[in-house]
């Protein structure tokens, strides 16, 4: 009565997979090409420093391109609540200033996102271009509203607020003797919080009905209509969302570096857009992978220090680094559409005699 | 839903008008589909068809008249497809019942899913009842579909039995197929009016709108012909064989035709 699959076919059906094994390879190879580099645990703790922000915008990224939209304001968003928290904490003489700085910088994010959700729900403006004009839009307010001038917030780090988003946690000295010899290993708290969201959109998105809004929109908006769905208002949900998801990353960035600048999150657009294609959510919409999308951004994080760290000259990292992301796109199609399943198949069938591939004689029942 | 069962219509449309802009689409329309009719709705392409589906279905308000579903008089204001849904007004359209790329558990249960606490989906029981509906009442038995399958990997035919299974699932009283066996295949229709004939061993009433006179008339108890925005006949089965209901379509088009000519 069930289908009898291919033994290999259950891989397609791993979320991420191909996306993880393309980040244990990459360790590997780094740990060939540059060993020195890559068997001390720094390198991997300066990953859980930096990477997280990337990874935070990456899975709010993840629900708008599956809803079948897409977000390109998210570092000026960055920027702005980067701004809020950083005006806050210089300005307000009350030992409650990082905290309104949170909760500053948390309602930035919510009405630039809900302003593009109206945009593109209500109005109906593509998202590409309403998001690319609030992009300019409030990069242009930040740096008018900061005059252009970073804000140095160094005394951030003796506040709670450092400590909860950034804070180090120690591992007992016994594992890290065990795993790593002499060597001081802490993770970053911004790392727990990005694998906690990770795992909190993972529900959103594959178990509760605002996820299954999601994608059944991204899919076809007119069948998501007609079988009941708010399409508008889940849109505008969710561009509100995605506000809120990258302040919380400018948030986590501002207070890591303990400086506020106004260009900040201008370098994150490319390398979040590549994390979550790598991890395999569809860019026609319909299908996000949340395992992919955190994966993907360690990936995207660790090229750039590996491939320097090789010590190939510089002329040639870029060059690397698309490579590697179009192998590893390319690796994630094969698995996530079922071609190595169906190879694995066909080579059972010519095995197995007499029974032609697709063949289902049960079809022709009504 | 208990005092429905003691009224005689699924569905009633009383002078029912819709107006877009100066444009009349529909124009004094009554109709009345009784508690396990299937009625064949048939009309050119622009006859009105597809706007009257959308107001029985909650897509869109008509300009002015009347609607009652299951002997309930429909408040216009509040009615929605969710409303139609929670009414028992199930539609299977030609390609806009099921989302493609998710799985079937998913499809069956959109837009009225079980849920847990804080709108949390429970998965569990969405599966055990998708499989149910996929062995008992559509008959998809060592198919090698899953509920796990997505909807991608199975035939148009097979694709109309979800949608139909599904409204059956939901108690539906009035299920409404708008064109679902265009683009299919011979092999795939024959499935498709197979589903339609245990709508009517079910017990439910069946709107089926398509430009196949043959299946029309295979499937349907009444026929009824919209041109221009107005009913224009109303036939029973018995009344009529299936050629000399071809011979009236015709001859209706040609009429209109002569009249245009003289």
């Amino acid at each position: 009565m069930k289908r009898k699959d291919s033994p290999l076919a259950f891989l397609g059906r791993i979320e991420g997979l191909p996306v993880v094994g393309v980040l244990l390879l990459l360790y590997v190879v780094f740990a060939i090409t540059a060993p020195r580099v890559f068997s001390r645990p720094l390198i991997y703790m300066s990953f859980l420093q930096t990477v997280p922000p990337s990874l935070v915008l990456g899975l709010g990224l993840t629900l708008i391109i599956t809803a079948g939209e897409i977000d390109l304001s998210f570092p000026a968003i960055v920027a702005l609540s980067g701004f809020f928290f950083s005006w806050a904490f210089k300005n307000l003489d009350t030992p409650l200033a990082p905290w309104i700085g949170v909760v500053l910088a948390f309602a930035a994010g919510a009405v630039v996102g809900y302003v593009n959700g109206l945009l593109v729900a209500k109005i109906r403006v593509p998202s590409i271009m309403a998001t690319l004009a609030t992009q300019f839009f409030w990069y242009g307010i930040t740096i008018l509203i900061a005059s252009g001038l970073q804000q140095n917030i160094k005394e951030v780090e003796e506040t709670a607020v450092h400590t909860l988003l950034t804070g180090r946690i120690p591992i007992p000295t016994i594992l890290t003797k065990i795993l790593f010899g002499d060597v001081v290993f802490e993770i970053p708290a911004q790392a727990l919080w990005g694998l906690g969201l990770a795992v909190f959109i993972w529900f959103i998105l594959n178990r509760h009905t605002f996820g299954e809004a999601i994608m059944f929109i991204g899919d076809n908006p007119n069948v998501a209509r007609v079988m009941g769905i708010n399409v508008e208002m889940t849109k505008i949900k969710l561009f509100t969302l995605m506000g809120i998801i990258a302040a919380f990353a400018g948030l986590l960035l501002t207070v890591e570096i303990n400086v506020f600048f106004p260009t900040q999150g201008e370098g994150y657009m490319l390398n979040t857009m590549a994390a979550v294609f790598i991890g395999g959510t569809l860019i026609s919409g319909g299908q996000g992978s949340i395992v992919g999308t955190l994966f993907g951004s360690y990936i995207i994080g660790s090229l750039q220090a590996g491939v320097v760290a090789t010590g190939i000259t510089s002329y040639w990292v870029q060059s690397v680094m698309g490579f590697i992301m179009a192998a590893a796109v390319a690796l994630n199609v094969m698995i996530g559409e079922g071609q190595i399943g169906k190879l694995a198949a066909r080579i059972r069938h010519w095995t197995v005699p007499g029974r032609a591939y697709g063949d289902r004689k049960e079809d022709h029942a009504p | 839903m208990v005092e429905a069962s003691v009224q005689p219509y699924a569905g009633r449309l009383a002078n029912i008008e819709k107006y877009f802009g100066p444009v009349c689409a529909l124009k004094n329309i009554n109709l009345k589909i009784g508690r396990n009719e299937i009625v064949g709705l048939i009309g050119d392409n622009g006859a009105g068809k597809s706007t009257l589906i959308k107001i029985i279905t909650g897509v869109f308000p008509p300009t002015s008249g009347e609607l009652y579903v299951a002997g309930r008089r429909v408040d216009f204001k509040k009615y929605s497809v969710k409303q139609a849904h929670a009414y028992g007004i199930e539609t299977v359209y030609q390609d806009r019942s099921l989302g493609e790329k998710q799985v079937l558990w998913r499809n069956f249960f959109i837009g009225r899913q079980i849920t847990l606490p804080f709108g949390f989906i429970n998965v569990k029981k969405e599966k055990e009842i998708a499989n149910e509906i996929m062995l008992n009442t559509i008959g998809f038995r060592g198919k090698g579909i899953t509920v796990d399958s997505k909807v991608s990997v199975l035939s148009g035919g097979e694709r109309q039995g979800v949608a139909i299974g599904r409204a059956m699932h939901f108690q539906a009283e009035l299920i409404i197929l708008d064109e679902p066996t265009t683009a299919l295949s011979l092999k795939e229709v024959r499935k498709v009016l197979n589903f339609v004939h245990k709508i009517k061993e079910g017990g439910k009433a069946c709107i089926y709108i398509s430009h196949d006179i043959q299946d029309v008339y295979e499937i349907s108890d009444r026929f009824v012909i919209l041109d221009r925005g107005e009913i224009v006949a109303s036939i029973v089965k018995e009344d009529i064989s299936l050629k000399a209901l071809d011979e009236f379509l015709l001859e209706y088009a040609h009429g209109m035709k002569d009249k245009e000519v003289s």
